[in-house]
């Protein structure tokens, strides 16, 4: 009896994440989508309680117990700005707990058993990876880890030695603990070789990646139970996961392969001894920008990770409302990749209360430019980098940007001349519509609210 | 090789449910609007937390002589706990942003 009620705890937790995962996907249901695939969660986890024989109850709750004070603090701790790195360090602790159960279970299995023993292996391979990967995209995103150039062959050659010391293992006829401690090793230095050479830039897609690959191993480690549950899942976090990965690089113009394959420092080289020469860009103090801004009739405003460093989102919502009395209408042109995620722009702008239909996504914000008397680009570089239109041997060239130095007037707020997050020079800066205003954006737009209110 | 085949075959519904289950997880999310997409990777993130219920099941039936395991087994729990419960939560507050309440704050 205990038996089929688990079963069917399991069948109704993959309905929750099934409906869970639908709902998620429409802005007025997800909050409803994230609290019934939670409802499936805790479902699941109570039935797992129900498991026949189950020992060391103590130690599994004190487990559970621990992991959700530290889940539920840093996740409410956490600055808007670190949410990506968070993911991915949740991400990695799902792929370690995969190979753990892993490496536990290869003491208790059949050695005859191959086919299972296969499952494992894959198990204890594919979660080695994506815990390693998703530690150093984390590092990335939080600027700790720098770029560092790792020979593809070389990251493929030991991913390859890993998969032989398994097949080896499956083969060997007898248990093979250490061996089994060796491809794991292998595996996670895998993980580091594939993320370590892939631009900062592209780690929303990485990340989305691994997290895929987080599923499949739950998906695994469900084979490996015969567990429903987890396969069902795991795969429908896997798919899904793939699908969003080729989501992002479309939105960035770049094929996946592309991305995981050539890093972004091989081509720059090239184009950074042409363009520049002696240009100067041109600075603009905060009064004449209060001007430029009270008395236009369309201003846009592109916002890019500089706001979400600086935490000037409630500022830009402050300036757009002051503007908007003035009789100035404000929108916002969100580039689909601005920001460390896709969508990082509008989730902190809705933080401010920045009402929706005022984000104006990048393809119909390109068709008002043109009649747009004031861009106001906020903490953002590549995004807006012509270079992508018009430089062949630019790192970033075909990715499709926001056409700002089509408006009238450009202002760029930005700490100092520094180059963007792919490293590259911006010929924005040099155009002779823009100007430059440099500081914190947070405090210049501060400082903006109040030239135009005393106007 | 030919233990691997007889595995898929033994294991049939298995298999059946994986491919199947690709699909549902691409046909789910096809329709996703650009704002959805970090909340959305999010959410995925802390659905693969699933794994918990094979850490439990690890934990629960390791030798409580078996030190290594339980102490391998412990930290499974725990760190797909750190998944589940961080990734919803995460979630949840990216979207508690998307709620329209005016003269919030």
């Amino acid at each position: 009896m205990i038996l089929q009620l688990i079963d069917i705890c399991y069948l109704v937790a993959v309905v929750l994440f099934i409906l869970g995962i639908k709902l998620m996907s429409h802005p007025e249901s997800a909050r409803k989508g994230n609290s019934i695939a939670l409802a499936g969660m805790i479902l699941a986890i109570v039935a797992s309680f129900l498991t026949p024989g189950l020992n060391n109850i103590a130690l599994i709750l004190i487990a559970i117990a621990l992991g959700t004070v530290g889940g539920l603090y840093s996740a409410k701790t956490v600055q808007m700005t670190a949410m990506p790195q968070l993911v991915s360090f949740f991400n990695g602790m799902g792929g370690a707990a995969a190979a753990l159960i892993g490496l536990v279970e290869y003491g208790d299995l059949p050695v005859s058993d191959t086919g299972k023993g296969a499952v494992l292996m894959a198990s204890l391979i594919i979660g080695s990876v994506s815990f390693s990967g998703s530690m150093i995209a984390m590092g990335k995103l939080q600027g700790v880890i720098k770029d560092i150039r790792v020979n593809k062959i070389l990251a493929f050659i030991v991913l390859g030695f890993s998969i032989a010391l398994a097949v080896y293992v499956l083969n060997a006829g007898e248990a093979q603990p250490l061996l089994v401690y060796g491809l794991v090793l292998l595996a996670l230095i895998y993980g580091l070789l594939f993320v370590y050479p892939i631009g900062g830039a592209d780690m929303p897609v990485v990340i989305s990646l691994l997290n895929s690959l987080t599923g499949v191993t739950a998906a695994t480690t469900g084979l490996l139970y015969d567990n429903k549950v987890m396969l069902m899942g795991g795969i429908l976090v896997g798919s899904a996961g793939l699908l969003l990965t080729l989501l992002m690089a479309k939105a960035m113009n770049r094929s996946v392969s592309n991305i995981l394959f050539t890093s972004f420092g091989s081509a720059s080289g090239v184009s950074a001894a042409g363009a520049d020469g002696d240009q100067v860009a041109k600075e603009i103090n905060t009064y004449d920008s209060a001007i430029l801004l009270a008395y236009a009739k369309r201003v846009v405003v592109v916002p890019g990770y500089g706001l979400a460093v600086a935490q000037a989102q409630h500022a830009v919502h402050d300036l757009e409302k002051i503007l908007e009395e003035k009789g100035v209408e404000v929108t916002y042109g969100i580039h689909p990749v601005a920001g460390r995620m896709p969508g990082h722009m509008n989730v902190l702008l809705a933080e401010s209360d920045v009402s929706y239909d005022k984000l104006i996504e990048m393809e119909d914000m390109n068709e008002q430019l043109p009649n747009t008397d004031v861009v106001m680009v906020i903490g953002a570089n590549d995004v807006v980098n012509p270079a992508a239109n018009d430089d062949p041997s630019s790192p970033i060239y075909g990715m499709p940007i926001l056409e700002v130095n089509r408006a009238t007037n450009v202002i760029v707020i930005k700490r100092s001349m520094s180059s963007g997050y792919a490293g590259i020079q911006n010929a924005l800066f040099f155009d002779p519509k823009t100007r430059m205003l440099f500081g914190d954006a947070k405090k210049v737009l501060n400082g903006l609210v109040s030239e135009v209110k005393n106007m | 090789m030919e233990a691997i085949i007889d595995y898929i075959s033994v294991n049939q519904q298995e298999f059946y449910i994986f491919i199947l289950a690709i699909f549902v997880g691409i046909e789910v999310i096809s329709k996703v609007p650009t704002v959805l997409h970090t909340p959305l990777m999010s959410g995925s993130n802390a659905l693969s937390g699933v794994v918990i219920v094979g850490s439990i099941i690890v934990l629960g039936k390791t030798d409580p002589a078996n030190y290594l395991g339980l102490v391998l087994g412990f930290l499974a729990v725990l760190l797909a706990t750190l998944n589940v419960v961080g990734g919803f939560a995460v979630t949840n507050r990216m979207l508690e942003m998307f709620k329209k309440k005016p003269g919030k704050k």
